[in-house]
């Protein structure tokens, strides 16, 4: 069987060939200066396993960096055995199968509250998920017939953010998180998830998202679910009939 | 004030006049009764600016800024309906404090007495106060004195004036970013705010090194900054304008202390805090008023919002609530007395690349708008929706939108980033920007005097068709009012209630006998 232990493919099998760009703190004036830069950038391509390496552009940006961009080959081998992925727990459902789905579990509206939290002003990512317009072509969940959706905005304090998914009776709460310095979005969330307290009865569904996240951090941040980077607001109402199914067969137990 | 491209840029669509006035006729008609509202109005913020424009600085040992204990302490004893100038000022006329800052250190510590002052003793108040003020006034006029004498000390740049962002938290890493942009080709920089800000009800004080995705907008890092700038303009020969955000709860404080220390440029938008940041509107259309005069007696271009629309909306099917909130801007700008010359009416490259006919489509809109407004310095904003994270694919669409830019006469450009959305910039993603912008600029930097979309063609059509679906809008907004408009989630598809948002507890009805010395100055338009 082919392609179990694989390498980068540039145009035969098994050539190895990467290509990189980076800028080093090295100035690229005269011609030692250059000769220098170019060198640095080889030694740093060598360490990280490029052998052989080639620098096919080297760039002044001011008068303290270079940009360099670097192809090489690398020996590394990939095992595809040992590669460990996220695998998704739940089905791609149409919008007209999750209307159908949570008419029947719940016999009413599934209730969705939205916002970004802290200071985090960006609402891309909550309105590509929750408003009618939806993102990458899918509608968002205002669309659904069966979810209604509270969409908060931005900057939301959680204190609100609790009061409005009580008050609404939240089946699941949606908080984006675009803003990552100083680690923002995780601290945010864990502040999140303290909020509303350990999963259990009256406890809404927590799921999370915004582009730098890794979804397999869920457990430690006690949320319930993170979305990364490219989810569509399908995969989400796949996931919320999903985790409801769940709770309803917990629930029967 | 230079604008080559409006000269060139005129009359290649066959729009029809009539239409054009017909526009501004009921956008005149949507923004008078706003006008009226902010005349009868004023803001926590708005007499926060006052005593800033009068000379009032520094904070207490927390951090609140001693105009917000004044304001406070004057609207807790005798309130803001005629202002906090008059009891201020009378409180220091009576001689208990030697000047405003006592005075609100005083306040601070819960030890000022304030009353509503009559006869001779308003009339020394007044006085007193019209005085400090017009100090403040000086200072801002000389600055654009100043700024002149930079300009043609060193040089103006050449249009499009190419815009970058930097935005690292901390004053003392965005200065030499800043410069290292400068000398890399930027003609304006821009000092991203920290993202919490706009919700903030005070001004923070001070340089300051840490934020959240940006800088905290502070009156000492405007200085910092544009001394920076004043520097390594002098070393390019090329004057670099200095851009902040005039936006949020203290729009109109930001806007004094932009006119105090030369910046050049202000994002101010009309409904922006409203939309996207969920201020209440009555508050921020009060704010903005002051904020635009102020900006207008200071020589500074705004920069409007629109562009943040079609992020939330469909760009091709919402490409005319684009043009309905610049002809908004532009009455309520110019009703505030900014020229043409200082409407930098936004605008976005936002549509995916994979609609058909998508670039001709950006051609109709950025000519569309071009020629609406043939004198004003229009900020042409990059794609970000559909930078996927494919930088390479990224770097054509950055291309297409300098293109698009250069073809249209645009003349403010947003550099765009091929890591968009991947993370900020880095040194080399900036370099690379201004590269692609730099060529385009310098292989097709002329191509707008030989672009004659053909009348009755795809891109004159559609440039006619945006134009009557703004026409249709404004005549609904016109008739509903823009406060319902804006409520019904005309713009940006967010819905904003005029009485909900943030904010609005900070608004006041003036009583008779309201006493402003900085809106008498700037309503008079006395320079």
């Amino acid at each position: 069987m082919t392609g179990r232990v694989i390498r980068p493919y540039g145009d035969t099998t098994g050539d190895g060939q990467v290509q990189l760009s980076f800028t080093l703190p090295v100035p690229f004036g005269t011609a030692d200066e250059r000769a220098r830069a170019e060198g640095a950038a080889l030694q740093l391509a060598g360490k990280m396993g490029l052998d052989p390496a080639m620098v096919v552009h080297a760039k002044g940006i001011g008068p303290d960096f270079t940009f360099c961009i670097v192809y090489g080959r690398v020996h590394h081998l990939v095992d595809l055995s040992q590669v460990t992925v996220a695998r998704r727990e739940f089905d791609e459902l149409s919008p007209a199968e999750v209307n159908l789905r949570i008419r029947a579990a719940l016999g009413r509206k599934l209730v969705v509250v939205g916002a970004t939290i802290g200071t985090d002003a960006h609402t891309v990512g909550i309105d590509a998920i929750l408003n009618v317009k939806g993102h990458a072509g899918e509608k968002g969940l205002e669309y659904y017939r069966e979810i209604k959706v509270v969409n908060l905005g931005s900057q939301v304090e959680i204190p609100r953010l609790v009061a409005t998914a009580r008050a609404e009776g939240a089946d699941a709460v949606l908080v984006s998180q675009v803003v990552t310095q100083k680690d923002a979005h995780i601290k945010n969330t864990s502040e999140l998830a303290a909020a509303f307290g350990p999963p259990g009865p009256g406890r809404p569904v927590l799921i999370v998202g915004g582009p730098r996240f890794d979804p397999t951090m869920a457990a430690e941040l006690g949320v319930d679910k993170i979305f990364g980077k490219g989810t569509t607001p399908r995969d989400v109402a796949s996931y919320l009939v999903h985790a409801l199914a769940s709770a309803e067969e917990h629930r029967e137990r | 004030m230079t604008q080559p491209q409006a000269a060139e840029a005129g009359g290649k669509l066959t729009i029809d006049p009539a239409v054009v006035a017909q526009a501004r006729l009921l956008a005149s008609q949507a923004g008078q009764p706003i006008v009226e509202m902010a005349r009868s109005h004023t803001t926590v913020s708005v007499e926060r600016a006052v005593l800033r424009l009068a000379g009032l600085s520094g904070s207490d040992g927390d951090g609140m800024p001693l105009v917000n204990h004044l304001v406070d302490a004057v609207r807790a004893q005798v309130g803001l309906e005629h202002g906090v100038a008059l009891p201020a000022f009378d409180a220091i006329a009576a001689g208990r404090h030697a000047d405003l800052a006592a005075l609100a250190a005083a306040a601070a510590a819960g030890q000022a007495a304030f009353r509503l002052p009559s006869g001779a003793d308003a009339d020394a108040a007044r006085a007193a106060a019209s005085q400090a003020l017009a100090a403040g006034f000086a200072r801002i006029d000389a600055n654009r004195l100043v700024r002149q004498e930079m300009i043609a000390r060193t040089s103006e740049p050449r249009k499009p004036w190419m815009y970058l962002i930097v935005a690292t938290g901390d004053i003392y890493e965005d200065i030499p970013q800043a410069q290292a942009a400068a000398r890399e080709g930027a003609d304006v920089v821009a000092v991203i705010r920290s993202t919490g800000q706009s919700l903030l009800d005070y001004v923070p004080e001070g340089a300051t090194r840490e934020g959240f995705a940006g800088t905290y907008a502070t009156q000492e890092n405007f200085r910092l900054m544009r001394a920076a700038l004043d520097d390594v303009s002098r070393e390019l020969g090329r004057y670099v304008r200095l851009t902040n955000y005039a936006s949020g709860l203290c729009m109109p404080e930001i806007a004094s202390l932009a006119g105090l220390e030369r910046l050049d440029m202000m994002l101010n938008d009309s409904m922006y805090g409203i939309i996207f940041r969920d201020i209440n509107p009555r508050r921020t259309l009060i704010d903005q008023r002051f904020s635009r005069q102020v900006h207008a007696r200071a020589g500074i271009i705004i920069n409007t919002g629109e562009d943040n629309y079609l992020t939330t909306a469909d760009p091709v099917d919402a490409a005319h609530t684009v043009i309905v909130s610049q002809l908004l801007n532009e009455f309520f700008g110019k009703e505030a007395g900014l020229a043409d010359e200082q409407l930098g009416l936004g605008h976005a490259f936002e549509i995916g690349p994979e609609v058909p006919d998508q670039f001709l489509l950006e051609l109709a809109h950025a000519q569309l708008v071009r020629e609406l407004f043939p004198r004003a310095p229009l900020k042409y904003m990059p794609p970000t929706k559909h930078m996927t994270g494919n930088i390479f694919g990224g770097y054509l669409l950055d291309a297409f939108f300098n293109l698009a830019a250069v073809m249209t006469g645009q003349e403010i450009l947003l550099i765009g980033m091929m890591t968009e959305g991947i993370h900020t910039p880095f040194l080399s993603d900036r370099d690379l920007a201004l590269e692609n912008a730099h060529y385009v600029r310098s292989a097709a930097g002329r191509l707008a005097e030989s672009f004659r979309p053909e009348p009755g063609g795809f891109i004159d059509r559609r440039a006619g068709q945006v134009l009557a679906e703004s026409v249709d809008l404004l005549r609904r907004i016109a008739g509903d009012g823009l406060l319902n408009a804006i409520a019904d989630g005309t713009f940006g598809i967010t819905r904003r209630p005029a009485d909900g948002g943030r904010g609005l507890d900070g608004v006041i009805v003036k009583a008779d006998g309201y006493f402003n010395p900085a809106g008498d100055i700037l309503d008079g338009g006395a320079r």
